[in-house]
């Protein structure tokens, strides 16, 4: 049965693609229509494909790319080069890169790489050697374009974009981003060879489409050698989609974020309770995911709290209530706490100085974003324990609120 | 006789003859002459510099043919190579299918053209040399004997550039001669000396005339050899053999048709080895066979009187005289110095080929005086064609309002390019550098890459096309592809294909006027041999590039013509450097080809520039994104600028940028003070200039309405003139239209809402359907910061104040409670989308949130 739950969860990424492809049918034909004319004519071109995370634009180029090359005289005339914003950190980076890709160092012969300014040369003069009808078009695809824009004089882009409007080597050069500004980025005479065409990916999709998205990916398909295991399965997976509670928690979902890696992020937690004692999965499995993905995490921590932190942070609370925004230090604290111990003495024992000052540094690196910020290292003991406190004074006015609503 | 060097290969032998002379600017030893021993030394063949010779290929029936112009050692190579330079012809079969048709009739089949092409590598090794050919040069007129008993003797009648086929130029025509004496008088080829006319000469030879003129042409031909420079030494020969015969025109007139009865009727070509030329053979005992180094003619009477007169003169001297003749003549003595022509120079070994000139290959030659003969009409009527008029024209033509088609255009110019070409290589004979090399797929052919030829501008096309195979440079390109790109099939594609910004357009329509500017400003700096700077500003996509490049083209057409001095046309821009001073490394390359690291490349350019040198030709240099060439002490930008100031430098800067006050702006004042007044802006294009250049580039295709094209034309004029902005909207607008009306039968017409389609995806933006498709805690978030901006009355706001609005609207609308965790997830999207503009350090409760959207926009959004 094991196998089975493996097997139906590399079925839904399967059937996420073509969900992705149906939902962006006319941008897939924008794009495809686009590619082909380069491999096929030749023709230069450049396109940005933008939408929020999560929204396909990788999915939605790899598909592109995958049914491009199934068409044969595509297939051994396209050279396709993969960049990533994240990865190619610099033009000079990302030049290497491209010539491996390019795989042109065969034609050097034994020569490495050599400096950034040969390189970029040795690169144009490659790329200006060919002309529309004889030279393989190259598909440049950048990944986090606007992390590109951020390179010095913005060198790359110009050259890319530069050949895709000159009578060069064909490119089609598609770049990926998250960022709906990013022309905005781009230098004038680095947008003005931009063709300007933007394919947009917004998650246009309204709830019911929502429901059939989450129906699909969790049905088994046809092929599943299983038929009878499949059926039962699918009505399953039917029932569940007419439950009104599982509906309840899909529309949370889908109103927190209709990102469709989140949904699979949801799915995923509720099918690892699928065993083979738990065969089907219930609208529970899919309450209890939802749960763990709703979480709030600093409420999470403050639940794990020892009574003599949990104090401390009354304390603070305490503090930034009378002194408003104001920082204040580790004595402020102390004395606010000592002030509580006085007025309970029976339920809290009143625990030493330095005792109360461990556990407040205890406190502080359990959040490590605290430390993130503050570099301790950088002051002296004192200062970095009132730093220290000082954000945990704005974080504990939150988190004691948390603390209120729940209890 | 010295063997060098005997290294055994499996068939033959090679060994050098003779004494080796160094070659003192090179550095290494160089001979005139190549034993070949086969099997075992049975046979062996001695090739000399000069000859034709064989070399292995690919294709063993069609080994390569070229003609051997030197013959060296190579020190440089661990086992002393022999190596040898020669001019290579090239087969039919050799020339690329797709070119095979520009010659126009079938090529004979012992057919092979002389390769006029620089960029190909002449270097060969020695050892690759399978045997002597026999070529034949023939004129433009005659015709190719078919059946020639002697398959080894092939013809070369035509030359090939890799673009067009050309009858053999006087010019070739000399250098088959002059290499010819050359290796005849075994001298290093001299300087050519000048030939200069000087009537006082007439006088001489008429007397030459009347002393000899009973000498027999048996007895003439043995001219005396001479140390000369081979130019003159083909005079001499004309007038040993002429002088004393042409004074009566009885006797020429007898010996010529004496000789054209004689078997030599082929003497009108040029026999090239010793068994060519049967009148050579019937006369063997009066050839003088006369080493160059042998001086003493051994000659009687006057004609020793007049070789040794001759040979007293300094060479220019005798040239003048024969320079001077040929004018003079009459058509009966040309007539007879054509039938005498077949001259034997005989060598010291009996194995010599050599080369005679054609009477065809005089008369091109003198085709440049004015008095040119009857025969030459053809010649001379091209050769006298005013390559200026073409230009002019040239420059009408691409001046021309709404020119012609496109494909009409790629006619018109091609023709005329070819013209011009043409006679201007007959023209400037001497202008013209030799040109050696030759490009092809035959990369067996040299070893060692070449360097990349600079761009002269004699020799580099206009168009740049580069050629798909050229494995010879060091540079790499991308692979060719397989299947050959589609054409375009439809009214629309082809549209498409017309309207994409690489698509060059014959003529620029809308820019005449900078044309001109630009024109006259860089032809007068090189008419006037001076240097100068211009600074070109205008906003991107005005026509800034292209309309240089296009004043270069016409100006490089016009120093084909003559119109112009020649020029070395650089092109840098700063954006393709990585860094400014890279400049110099890019500039030093492509003028001279030398790699060197920036501050040496400064050195050498600095010395190139501000030094005096002789005989050079102006350098225009482009330089495209000057603002980017800006460094802290404005070096680069003082340099490029101060060149040009110098009188020896004779550079003109074209610097082009996108802001108008650059100078003013960036520059101290002893750069921009440098860089002169010499200013010119590019305007935007106005709606009806953008219109124009659409219609120019559509004509003869009727896929726009027409105004489909002024909406597109005013649309891209109110925002921002951009040219490539209009043709890209243009483009876009046929992918919709094709798209939309899928039939195959209707071929579309884009419309207006076509393109309105097209403008609304390129010009809006995104911002408001991004806002109406996010999630419903991502449009809360943002009433959120509307709501707190609004309490607050400021632009900004922290996370934790939102937070608190939010919550309450949440509760408002019935929406669960957001989660911390959550609201922050929503948070980041709509700070990645940057939708909400949030600082990446202080993240978490302190976080500052400000709006990328207008207010408006966002309320607007969120209205439905």
């Amino acid at each position: 049965m094991s196998s089975r739950k493996s097997k139906s969860n590399n079925v839904i990424h399967a059937e996420y693609l073509s969900q992705v492809q149906r939902i962006l049918q006319v941008q897939y034909k924008h794009l495809i229509e686009l590619l082909k004319r380069t491999a096929i004519y030749g023709e230069s071109n450049s396109v940005l494909i933008i939408g929020p995370r999560g929204s396909g634009k990788t999915m939605l180029i790899n598909h592109a790319l995958k049914e491009l090359m199934e068409v044969e005289e595509v297939s051994e005339n396209v050279l396709q080069v993969h960049l990533n914003g994240l990865l190619q950190i610099n033009d000079k980076i990302a030049l290497k890169e491209i010539t491996r890709q390019l795989n042109l160092e065969n034609v050097v012969g034994d020569k490495v790489f050599g400096s950034f300014a040969e390189n970029l040369s040795f690169l144009l003069e490659a790329l200006k050697k060919g002309d529309r009808s004889s030279s393989c078009p190259v598909i440049f695809i950048l990944d986090e374009f606007d992390l590109f824009t951020h390179h010095k004089n913005q060198t790359l882009l110009y050259n890319l974009f530069d050949i895709s409007q000159s009578a060069q080597t064909p490119l089609a050069v598609i770049g990926l981003t998250c960022r709906l500004d990013i022309l905005e980025l781009l230098e004038k005479r680095v947008k003005s060879r931009f063709s300007h065409r933007q394919i947009h990916l917004m998650n246009s999709f309204g709830f019911p489409q929502y429901l059939k998205i989450f129906k699909e990916q969790l049905s088994l398909p046809a092929e599943f050698p299983d038929k009878l295991f499949s059926e039962k399965w699918n009505e399953n997976v039917q029932c569940l989609m007419e439950d009104r509670s599982v509906r309840e928690v899909l529309q949370k979902h889908f109103n927190v974020s209709k990102n469709l890696r989140s949904l699979h992020m949801l799915l995923m937690l509720a099918l690892n309770r699928v065993t083979a004692s738990h065969p089907f999965m219930t609208a529970a499995d899919l309450m209890e995911a939802n749960q763990l993905c709703s979480m709030d995490s600093k409420a999470n921590i403050v639940h794990g709290l020892s009574v003599l932190e949990i104090c401390l942070i009354i304390a603070m609370k305490h503090l930034n209530d009378i002194y408003e925004e104001e920082p204040f230090n580790f004595q402020m604290v102390y004395n606010e706490f000592q002030k509580f111990v006085q007025r309970k003495a029976h339920s809290v024992y009143n625990f030493e100085k330095p005792v109360v000052m461990k556990a407040a540094f205890f406190y502080a690196q359990q959040l490590p974003a605290c430390l993130q910020e503050m570099d301790a290292g950088q002051f002296p003991p004192q200062m970095a324990t009132c730093i220290h406190l000082q954000v945990l004074k704005w974080r504990g006015g939150i988190i004691l609120i948390q603390i209120f609503l729940t209890s | 006789m010295a063997c060098y060097s005997t290294r055994l290969r499996t068939r033959q032998t090679y060994s050098w003859v003779g004494k080796p002379f160094l070659n003192p600017k090179l550095h290494y030893h160089s001979y005139k002459e190549m034993s070949v021993k086969i099997e075992g030394g049975l046979t062996e063949i001695h090739i000399q510099v000069g000859q034709f010779v064989l070399i292995e290929g690919d294709d063993d029936e069609n080994p390569y043919v070229a003609k051997l112009v030197e013959l060296f050692e190579d020190d440089s190579e661990p086992h002393s190579k022999k190596r040898a330079r020669v001019q290579w012809f090239i087969r039919f079969c050799e020339v690329p299918v797709s070119k095979r048709h520009l010659l126009g009739r079938k090529p004979a089949a012992q057919e092979i053209f002389w390769y006029d092409y620089p960029a190909c590598n002449s270097n060969i090794n020695a050892e690759t040399i399978i045997g002597r050919v026999q070529v034949v040069a023939l004129g433009p007129d005659e015709v190719i004997p078919m059946d020639l008993k002697n398959e080894e003797t092939l013809f070369v009648k035509l030359s090939w550039n890799e673009k067009t086929f050309r009858p053999l130029s006087s010019e070739l025509f000399a250098e088959f001669d002059k290499l010819e004496n050359a290796a005849r008088c075994q001298k290093p080829v001299g300087a050519k000396t000048k030939a200069v006319r000087s009537p006082s000469w007439t006088r001489a030879e008429h007397d030459i005339k009347r002393i000899e003129s009973r000498h027999s042409t048996s007895k003439s031909r043995p001219t005396p050899s001479h140390p000369a420079t081979p130019r003159a030494k083909k005079r001499l020969e004309l007038s040993g053999l002429g002088f004393p015969r042409t004074p009566s025109t009885r006797i020429s007139q007898q010996n010529s048709g004496a000789l054209l009865d004689s078997p030599g009727r082929s003497k009108r070509k040029v026999a090239l080895s010793e068994i060519t030329s049967p009148t050579k053979r019937s006369q063997p005992d009066e050839l003088h066979t006369l080493s160059p180094a042998l001086k003493t003619p051994q000659k009687t009477g006057e004609i020793h009187s007049s070789c040794a007169r001759n040979d007293k003169k300094a060479s220019p001297d005798c040239q003048r005289i024969l320079r001077t003749r040929v004018p003079a003549l009459n058509t009966m003595e040309i007539i007879e110095e054509r039938t005498l022509k077949p001259i034997y120079r005989g060598w010291p070994s009996s194995v010599v080929p050599s080369v005679i000139l054609t009477p065809k290959n005089i008369k091109k030659r003198e085709a440049e005086e004015p008095e040119a003969q009857d025969e030459t009409t053809s010649t001379s009527h091209r050769i006298r064609r005013k390559s200026s008029f073409l230009t002019l024209n040239r420059i009408r033509q691409q001046l021309r309002f709404l020119g012609n088609s496109i494909s009409n255009q790629e006619e018109d110019e091609f023709l005329p390019a070819a013209e011009i070409s043409d006679s201007s290589s007959e023209e400037e004979e001497t202008s013209t550098p030799p040109l050696r090399g030759r490009t092809s797929s035959r990369v067996s052919r040299d070893p060692s890459s070449s360097m990349k030829s600079s761009l002269q501008t004699p020799s580099k096309t206009p168009k740049k096309t580069p050629k798909p195979h050229t494995p010879r440079h060091a540079t790499p390109q991308i692979r060719s592809r397989n299947l050959a790109a589609q054409e375009p099939a439809s009214v629309l594609e082809e549209a498409r294909l017309r309207l994409h910004v690489s698509a060059v357009p014959e003529s620029l329509p809308c820019r005449e006027q900078e044309f001109q500017n630009i024109y006259n400003f860089v032809e007068s700096k090189l008419l006037d041999h001076t240097g100068g700077c211009m600074y070109i500003s205008g906003v991107p996509g005005t026509g800034k590039t292209a309309t240089v490049h296009e004043v270069i083209r016409c100006l490089q057409q016009a120093a084909k013509a003559n119109d112009v001095p020649p020029f070395q046309y650089i092109e840098v821009n700063g954006m393709k450097l990585t860094e400014p001073h890279q400049v110099y490394v890019q500039i030093l390359q492509k003028l001279t080809g030398q790699k060197a690291t920036a501050n040496h490349a400064a050195e050498l350019l600095a010395k190139r520039f501000l030094t005096q040198r002789s005989s050079q030709e102006t350098t225009v240099l482009l330089v495209d994104e000057l603002d980017l060439l800006w460094t802290q002490k404005q070096d680069v930008m003082y340099n490029l600028f101060d060149w040009p100031t110098h009188k020896e430098a004779r550079l003109v800067v074209l610097t082009i940028a996108n802001t108008m006050d650059l100078p003013e702006r960036i520059m101290m004042n002893r750069v921009s003070s440098r860089l002169g007044l010499t200013r010119m802006s590019f305007q935007p294009y106005t709606h009806s200039q953008l219109q124009q250049i659409l219609i120019s580039r559509l004509k003869n295709i009727k896929a726009f309405e027409d105004d489909a094209i002024q909406l597109v034309a005013r649309k891209v004029a109110a925002l921002s003139g951009d040219a490539r902005r209009c043709l890209d909207i243009c483009r876009r607008a046929t992918e919709i239209c094709e798209f939309s009306c899928r039939k195959p039968d209707s071929p579309g017409l884009v419309t207006i809402a076509h393109l309105l389609q097209a403008v609304d995806e390129m010009f809006s933006s995104s911002y408001i359907t991004a806002i109406k498709n996010s999630s419903v805690l991502e449009q809360s978030f943002l009433r959120a910061i509307l709501a707190e901006f609004r309490r607050s009355g400021l632009e900004e706001a922290t996370f934790q104040q939102v937070y608190s609005q939010h919550v309450a609207l949440c509760r408002m609308e019935g929406l669960p409670y957001p989660t911390m965790s959550e609201t922050m997830a929503v948070c980041s999207n709509l700070g990645s989308c940057h939708l909400l503009l949030v600082e990446p350090s202080r993240n978490d409760l302190l976080l500052r949130v400000r709006l990328n959207v207008s207010q408006d926009d966002v309320l607007y959004a969120l209205k439905e």
